[in-house]
């Protein structure tokens, strides 16, 4: 690991224009993506802005009968919080299905947001990786892609954003909010919040350096049953091949995103009033476009079945 | 020292003189440390409560909890398995809850009260999940059982407090004290030796109030 000072920053926006102010810094929240990448050398940071004194541990209801979560709130106080499991199960859902007791006790809501890729190239720094070093190639193309992705990936990229809970925000509607370097608040919908990689993969998200994630809003609670269906190599503790977080209103209208498919959750709410109708047809039309490799094109029938399984329990 | 460089250096000598001075010229190059681009070693003070005890460190920014635990407080009971949160050997409560401690800086835990394996309990005072653990089996090499036990205590705790789980049918339930849930919970510590049943009998023991 390199070396680096370290502070804890008192408000926001001092966050924000102390790590704007220096071109090698970045926040520190859990640490629980950031020291595992340090550790390797992927990320070096020369001076860590450490927010975990800042005034953004709290739940709140909204005016409009949503909820506003800090930007710091534990992923476990986040899925165990009585509101949230009771009106919005699809996010308890997937938090729970993510990561370890260990980590989701240290990871907060915007460290998990912005958890970067897991294509096995870009942990590998011997290996060509665009993400990790613009320009030096994509070994992930010509090799094993059974993880990656199969839609909204680049000739520069076909990584996948991995996490669960930014899923579940997708069908949620969430907002994220933040703070901008010059101490302006900004709202980015959780849409035009991932990135598609194009050709500038190390980009993952739309926030510019130094712009600090203080909460993320929901709406009013969405009326139906909600689940989380997440498919992966083992029964706990590993990452999505395929997830999909689904909400089934009694009249059997759907929302449905999905992750382990794309880098970013993957929802296609044009699709979504043909589900109920002809599921089929409606994830076809999710994944049109979907440019698979050999080894994960199984990702685009496994996405249907997942879909299948949700309608499936909703129904019994 | 100019000799055991023409004939070439041992390994002894090599590591003699480069902790002796920087300075000295006759080590060949191969043997200087290599110099990192970036920012020389910078150090902080951290204070932490440990076991019960006020500690008071001087530490690299860059130094984790676990190497802090370890290295610097010679508390070699938490263990270093992957150092990547993969495995869960390095677990210990902090104010009470489980972390991996190879994955928080030392620096961010100002303050905070750890306990390790060794403030559960001690040999003549074992605490009750320390006792169950043997008295199932819970273990054959014992390298992740110091994590193993610790998050056990924590898991029955997260229960207890209502947290929910992935294998719980309706998540705004309250949690039942199950073999599935125990299951679930301990994914993230990893045992070579496939303990597992034997852990979640402990720790069914211990729930139940007994051990
Ligand atoms: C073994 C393992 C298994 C895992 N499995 C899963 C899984 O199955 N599913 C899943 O979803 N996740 C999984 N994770 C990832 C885990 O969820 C993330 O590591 C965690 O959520 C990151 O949160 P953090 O607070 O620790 O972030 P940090 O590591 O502190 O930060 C991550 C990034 O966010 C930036 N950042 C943090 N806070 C802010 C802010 N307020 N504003 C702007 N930028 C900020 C940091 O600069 C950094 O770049 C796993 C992790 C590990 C190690
Ligand atoms: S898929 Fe993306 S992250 Fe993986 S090697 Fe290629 S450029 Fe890097």
């Amino acid at each position: 690991m390199r070396s680096f000072s370290y502070e804890r920053a008192q408000t926001p926006e001092q966050a924000a224009a102390t790590v704007a102010g220096k071109p090698g810094a970045k926040f520190l929240a859990g640490g629980t993506n950031l020291l595992d990448l340090m550790k390797l050398e992927i990320e070096s940071p020369t001076h860590l802005v450490d927010v975990q004194d800042l005034d953004l541990d709290r739940i709140e209801e909204t005016d409009d009968g949503g909820v506003r979560i800090g930007a710091l709130v534990s992923n476990t106080a986040l899925a165990a919080h009585r509101k949230i499991r009771t009106d919005y199960g699809v996010l308890t859902r997937a938090i729970v299905a993510g990561a370890s007791g260990q980590l989701r006790n240290k990871a907060t809501t915007a460290g998990n947001l912005l958890q970067r890729t897991r294509c096995p190239y870009f942990y590998d720094s011997n290996m060509a990786c665009n993400k990790r070093k613009p320009g030096s190639g994509c070994a992930a193309i010509a090799g094993f892609s059974r993880q990656l992705g199969v839609i909204g990936t680049s000739d520069s990229c076909i990584a996948t954003y991995p996490g669960d809970m930014a899923v579940a925000l997708r069908v949620l509607d969430a907002t994220i909010e933040t703070v901008t370097p010059d101490g302006a608040k900004r709202s980015i919908a959780i849409a035009d919040f991932h990135r598609l990689p194009g050709s500038s993969p190390e980009r993952d998200n739309v926030l510019e350096h130094g712009e600090l994630i203080t909460h993320v809003t929901l709406p009013k609670p969405i009326e139906g049953r909600h689940f989380y269906y997440k498919i992966r190599d083992r029964a706990s503790y590993a990452f999505a091949l395929v997830s999909a977080a689904g909400i089934i209103a009694p009249n059997g209208a759907t929302r449905v995103a999905f992750g382990g498919v794309a880098p970013k959750p993957w929802r296609v709410e044009a699709a979504e009033e043909a589900i109920s109708k002809d599921r089929k047809a409606a994830t076809a039309q999710i994944f049109s476009g979907a440019r698979p490799t050999e080894e994960n094109a199984f990702k685009i029938s496994l996405a249907d079945r997942a879909l299948a399984a949700v309608i499936a329990e909703a129904r019994s | 020292m100019a000799d055991n460089v023409k004939t070439g250096p041992s390994r002894r000598t090599v590591i003699a003189a480069g902790a002796v001075s920087a300075a000295a010229t006759s080590i060949p190059a191969y043997a200087k440390p290599a110099q990192l681009p970036g920012k020389p070693p910078m150090r902080v003070p951290v204070s932490l409560e440990v076991n019960g005890q006020a500690k008071k460190l001087e530490l690299d920014t860059r130094t984790t909890l676990l190497d802090a635990l370890r290295e610097h407080l010679k508390l070699t009971g938490t263990k270093k398995g992957c150092d990547h949160g993969q495995c869960g050997a390095c677990t210990v409560l902090v104010n009470g809850e489980r972390i991996n401690s190879c994955l928080s800086l030392a620096v961010q835990h100002q303050g905070d009260k750890v306990t390790t394996i060794e403030g559960l309990g001690t040999p003549d005072k074992l605490h009750a999940m320390q006792s169950a653990f043997i008295k199932h089996d819970g273990y054959q090499c014992g390298y992740c059982t110091p994590g193993q036990i610790c998050s056990a205590v924590a898991v029955l705790d997260e229960i207890r407090a209502g947290i929910p789980s992935h294998v719980q049918l309706d998540v705004s339930e309250p949690p039942p004290l199950s073999n599935m849930e125990f299951r679930e919970r301990m994914s993230g510590n990893i045992c070579r030796c496939g303990a597992y049943s034997n852990i979640a009998a402990a720790m069914a023991d211990v729930a139940g109030g007994g051990a």
